[in-house]
Order: C-alpha cells, then structure tokens, then sequence
C-alpha cells in the first residue's frame, strides 16, 4: 500500500563557494572546469604538510556587514549569505512564520571562533573573550542566525553528521514537511575550516592531498594519481516548500526532492567500511523512499572526495545500488573544482544536482587524466548532455558520507 | 579627562562594536531602549570602556549604567583610581 504523503519540491537555492559568491556563477564555474583551489600563503601555512585549499570566493563580511560578523562565526556568515539569496530566488514567500523552519548544518561549527577565544583566553584573559564567543562556536549557530533572519517559529534544527551534515539537513528538511511540521523549510549546510589545527588534524589522517605545487590540479576525484581531498569553505541552501503551497503561491519549481536514504556503517570512525554495503544500502533506501526506479538516474553528483580509499568505493557501491542501470549514468564529483566542503559539501552539491537536472546536463569532473581501473563508472570530465531514459521523469543523485560512518544519499526529480 | 573627551571615546566604542554611529551616542540616550545594544554587547562595551579609560566597572554597577550620561559619569567618577 502506498501512504499518500506531501511531495517536497525545492523553489529557492543559495550558494557561496570557492567558485562564486552566489548560485549563478558558482555553476557558470563549474560548467567550464574552473577550479577553486589556491596556495595558502598564510605564515601559518608553512610549518604544514598541506598548504592548499579553497578559500570562498567572496568574503562574507562584505555582504553582512562588520558589526555583525563580529558576532558571527564565518561559517555563521557564509550560512547567512547562502540562505538569503535562496530565500529571495524563491520569492520570499509571505507565510505563517509558524508553518516555516530550518535545518542547517555544519560538520565542525565554528572552529575558527573557538581558535581565536581560545588565544584571546591564553593571551588577555577571560574578561577579553567576546560574549558572542559561545554562539558563534555551537554548530546550531547558523540556523539560530537564520531563523532569526527568516522569522521561522517551526523549529530550527542543526543534524551534525560530519561530511554527511549537509545532506543529512536536507534529509530532515523533507521530514519536517512530510509529518506537518512545516510547509516551508531553509535546509542547507556551511563550513568554514580553513585553519591550520584542522589541516593538521586531517593530514595527520594522512586524509589530504599534498600536491602544493599544483593546487588546481590537487583535488582529482576518480584519477590514479589522487592523494586526498582538498579543504574548501563555503555554503549551500535549498528552500524545500510542500508542493501544495508552492502551487498555492505560484512558486517556480526546480525540482522535487523525493527522498532521502541512511544508512550508519557501524565499521571504523573515520574509515569506510571496506565492501561499501553502508553506501549500497543508502543509495537502495534513498530510490525506494523517493518511489524511483533506477532506470530513471541520470546523474550522480558523487561524494568522491579525492582519497585512494573512499573514490573506489562509492563506484563499486553505486553499481551494486543501480545495478544494470549504472551503464546509462553520468557521475560527476564537483569537489575537484569546490575542493571539500565538509558540512557545506552535501547542500553545494544537491544545489549543483538540481541544476544538473534543470540544464540537462553534468558537470565536468576536472584533473581525471587516468582513470582508476577500480571505478567502474562513467565519470564526465567534460560537461555532458543528460537524457531522459523512458517515460519517467529524470532523476539524479547526490551522495554525503561523514565520519563516524554516516551514509547520506539523495534523490531529485525533474519538475 | 573631560565629559566631552569621555562622551567621544565612548562614541568610538558603541560605533566600533554595535555599529551605531558616533554622533548618535548622546548623553540621554538609553543603551538598550534607545541604541537597540543587548546585554552581550553591553559587556564587550564595558570591558572596551575600561580599556580605553582606566576604569573597572563591576558587573553589579554595570548594570545600573542604562544611559550614555550613566557610563560617562562613573568614568569621570572613577577615573584614575584603577588605572
């Protein structure tokens, strides 16, 4: 029996990232292979393995103005920008404030102001540290600030699930509409990690490429000479809206979000399980709660990060999910441009997913020169049209995996 | 340390961390009614204060301190005897 149930549609997205400070050129960007990564010149780079990463491409203090950065985290500010610019492309809905929430993310929160307290503590004492020290550092911070911006009393919710985070928000923001809570949701996750305690601790994982000399070459998802990921910073949002009202208001649709899929390795914290049954299995639940047939995926926006293990992997899995149907699909990993958003990663790449499936097309995967006999797949590197395969509408993909073994999966159909 | 000197330094204060202008910090105003300043920046305002001026201000006098003439009367008060 099928439960008749809400259909989730996304009707707004924001972006601020590595490539751009906002959706338009941050996909324009993606489509002709630029990538985001810069050599850090940083004094504090140079005592590091890795000195590379990508730093958003415009600052969000300009957008939100320096006394109020004072009191936000950067990741706080980059949330703030993306959530507005979803929120004016989805039209700022006049609505109950009560019937619409938040779910935004981050996988670390914000570490950049618990650094700084941390030294002003060392350094002048206490007294010195700012008051808005404890909001800025929490990982709930951004969708407190966004509520707030927004004036969303149906509850603001943060799913902390390390890379997964972002995707994971997503996947909350289609509960709280399918159970009532809400009819309009802000989901979306930001990162901003760039400093060198995180760098370290992820080298240290031996997680990171080291390929300094040749930072827009680094992050090179799928190829053989990959050597781990690249850190970047930025955000991404959808507005997830109950198709009903966004029927009701006229609301332009870019896509329906029709279901999520979760799966927990149970395995090792920070490895994946090696026979990829977790992705497998995220993948399987994401079709079948989102009622697509394989046969329907276009389009796979990957996690691939860039690490010797974790590429391989998610192919494998992907195959064993599709089946036969993974021969017709296209997969993309746009971390080679973005670098690795951590928390932000799973919303910039949904936000990259959707428009894949409104431009019919995929964007390239850039530095694949050599592609790893173990990935069975057809990896774009170019950008590539995109078909329908039959009758039903076209589906794509976005895949999250986070430490700590969670497995995020994502399904998007054409309008 | 003139009234004038306090009032100018203290405007230099609210402006940097609560945004209001300078030229608006005057004597009657209200810091929250009136500057629209909240407890926590209240606090980064006042340890600022006693940076800039030489004076302690303990938190159970911090919150008697509701105006701008409030702030610039306890500095001249006090002024010089923590420093």
């Amino acid at each position: 029996m099928t439960v008749e149930r809400e259909t989730v549609v996304v009707t707004g997205l924001g972006a601020t990232t590595p490539l751009g400070g906002d959706v338009a050129s941050t996909w324009s960007a993606m489509l002709a292979g630029r990538s985001g990564v810069r050599r850090l010149t940083e004094p504090w780079a140079e005592q590091l393995p890795v000195r590379i990463a990508a730093w958003a491409a415009v600052d969000p203090v300009e957008i939100v103005g320096r006394v109020q950065a004072r009191r936000m985290d950067r990741c706080e500010q980059l949330a703030l920008v993306a959530s507005r610019e979803a929120w004016a492309d989805a039209g700022a809905p006049e609505m109950d404030p009560e019937r619409l929430g938040v779910s935004v993310t981050s996988g670390i929160g914000g570490i950049g102001s618990t650094l700084a307290a941390y030294d002003i503590l060392n350094s002048k004492g206490w007294q010195r540290i700012s008051p808005y020290t404890v909001p800025m550092l929490m990982p709930n911070g951004s969708a407190g600030w966004i509520s707030m911006e927004l004036g969303a009393h149906a509850g603001a919710h943060a799913l902390v699930s390390a890379c997964a985070s972002g995707a994971e928000a997503i996947g909350y923001g289609i509960d709280m509409i399918r159970s009532g809570r809400a009819d309009v949701v802000m989901a979306g996750g930001t990162e901003a990690a760039i400093m060198p305690l995180n760098i370290g601790s992820f080298a240290v994982m031996r997680a990171m490429s080291t390929r300094n000399d040749d930072p827009e070459r680094a992050s090179r998802p799928f190829d053989k000479g990959r050597d781990g990921f690249v850190l970047g910073e930025g955000a991404g949002m959808l507005v997830l809206e109950s198709l009903s009202h966004a029927r009701r208001r006229g609301a332009r649709v870019y896509a329906v979000l029709a279901g999520a899929g979760y799966s927990s390795d149970a395995y090792h914290i920070a490895h994946p399980a090696p026979d990829g049954a977790g992705v497998t299995a995220a993948i399987g639940r994401a079709l079948a709660d989102a009622r697509v047939d394989p046969e329907q995926v276009v389009h796979v926006n990957a996690h691939a990060t860039s690490t010797p293990e974790g590429d391989p992997l998610e192919a494998q899995a992907l195959v064993k999910a599709l089946g036969s149907a993974a021969d017709g699909v296209v997969v993309s990993s746009t971390k080679s441009m973005t670098g690795h958003l951590l928390g932000g990663a799973g919303a910039i790449e949904s936000v990259a997913a959707i428009l894949a499936l409104r431009d019919q097309v995929a964007p390239p995967t850039i530095n694949l020169e050599d592609l790893d006999d173990e990935v069975p797949l057809d990896i774009a590197t170019e950008p590539r049209p995109l078909k329908k395969h039959g009758a039903e509408p076209m589906a794509v993909l976005n895949n999250a995996f986070g430490f700590g073994g969670h497995n995020v999966s994502l399904v998007f159909t054409a309008a | 340390m003139t009234e004038q000197e306090i009032l100018a330094g203290l405007g230099e204060i609210v402006e940097e961390i609560a945004g209001v202008p300078a030229d608006e910090v005057t004597p009657n105003k209200s810091f929250v009614d009136d500057l629209d300043i909240d407890s926590l920046s209240m606090v980064e305002i006042a340890v600022a204060a006693q940076d800039k001026f030489g004076v302690e201000i303990p938190d159970n006098q911090l919150k008697d301190l509701t105006t701008v003439q409030d702030v610039v009367n306890f500095v001249a008060k006090n002024a010089g005897d923590s420093a």
